[in-house]
């Protein structure tokens, strides 16, 4: 076992696992490779992104307000934030 | 209406329909039009459950077919004549105004919706990372205003927890530059993977640092991918990851 990015691939790992937990997701993990690294030169693990890249690769989970719609909710948080794409999982009717 | 409702930024977006089509949880109150017994109540929510067919509202967003749905639970939280609040758990795209309205038919008095809200969509629900609006601009007040980036970087997660619902496939870093190019993943660039992969099934591709690197579709079992040393494992569907986050290893000749 390498020892530079082994500790990278712990926090990885324990990143995965916090993603099942959120989710629900009851399942394992099955080891397919004997030795894994993974080179700190490259990416980091998503929870130490900055603000500009969490931007870039974010999801808010937002609590829709009744009354607009949830096109004008996702213009209104574009327009904020000044991006230039935002989308959002499942249309809720106005009211 | 209001609820779980949540919103991708930028490149973000493309996992978006995998959270259109995941399961959707509400609480709502229906309005009975007329006295039934609970316990004839009870029954005929209770039959609900399952598979079901619907036929969208008049005022709807798809055509207006009969289309089957299905309600996977319905719980009754209370009720207060002429009022039931309760809790549904149902496939994407199903109408609980119109489920409601169809409670009523069967009971034989009418009912209809006053009050709907989402309680989860997919991953996401009521939990401590839900926000309002007012929270977001709040913050992003203070990042704007006050140049503190903190509250606003605490609000917005990072694009994997859209996907954290799907079984994950871990590969190894040589293996992510041709992803994100497009390329499939075959068995030797992975490293670990969820039991219970099935073919068919939407998977995540994620880095060992825990990244996103695209979602796929499975095309060999967890066992079968345990068991081989080549072939096509997962085919590429949408990249996420951004073609120069890890380097080229690929396609090129082996120089010393």
């Amino acid at each position: 076992m390498s020892s530079v990015g082994e500790g990278l691939v712990e926090r990885g790992l324990d990143f995965i696992r916090k993603l099942d937990e959120y989710a629900g997701l009851k399942r394992r993990l099955v080891l397919v490779k004997h030795e894994v690294t993974t080179n700190p030169a490259y990416g980091k693990v998503p929870s130490e992104r900055t603000l500009n890249e969490k931007l870039r690769l974010g999801i808010i989970n937002l609590d829709k307000p009744p009354g607009p719609t949830s096109h004008e909710v996702v213009a209104w948080i574009k327009k904020m934030l000044g991006l230039t794409k935002a989308g959002h999982g499942g249309t809720l009717v106005p009211r | 209406m209001s609820g779980v409702l949540p919103v991708a930024l930028e490149s973000a977006s493309k996992i978006i329909g995998y959270l259109m089509l995941s399961t959707k949880e509400y609480v709502a109150v229906m309005q009975l039009h007329g006295h039934v017994s609970e316990e004839r109540l009870k029954k005929i929510i209770k039959s609900f459950v399952g598979r079901i067919y619907q036929k969208p509202p008049v005022r709807s967003s798809v055509k207006r077919a009969l289309r089957i749905k299905e309600i996977y639970n319905i719980e009754i939280l209370e009720i207060q004549y002429p009022f039931v609040l309760m809790r549904i758990e149902c496939e994407h795209g199903t109408y609980v105004r119109k489920l409601i309205h169809d409670i009523g038919d069967i009971l034989g008095v009418g009912a209809h919706m006053r009050e709907l809200r989402r309680t989860r969509t997919g991953p996401f629900k009521e939990d401590e990372t839900l926000v309002t609006m007012h929270e977001l601009s709040e913050a992003t007040y203070m990042w704007k205003q006050m140049n503190d980036d903190k509250p606003l970087s605490d609000i917005i997660l990072p694009v994997e927890f859209g996907v954290s619902h799907l079984p994950k496939v871990i590969i190894m870093d040589g293996a992510v530059s041709a992803i994100t190019h497009g390329a499939d993943l075959a068995v030797p660039g992975i490293a670990m993977l969820h039991e219970g992969i099935r073919p068919g099934d939407a998977v995540g591709i994620f880095t060992l640092k825990g990244e996103l690197v695209a979602t796929g579709i499975a095309r060999m079992s967890t066992e079968q991918i345990i068991q081989s040393t080549k072939g096509i494992a997962v085919k590429t569907k949408r990249v996420i990851m951004n073609k120069d986050t890890y380097p080229r290893l690929w396609g090129r000749r082996k120089s010393q």
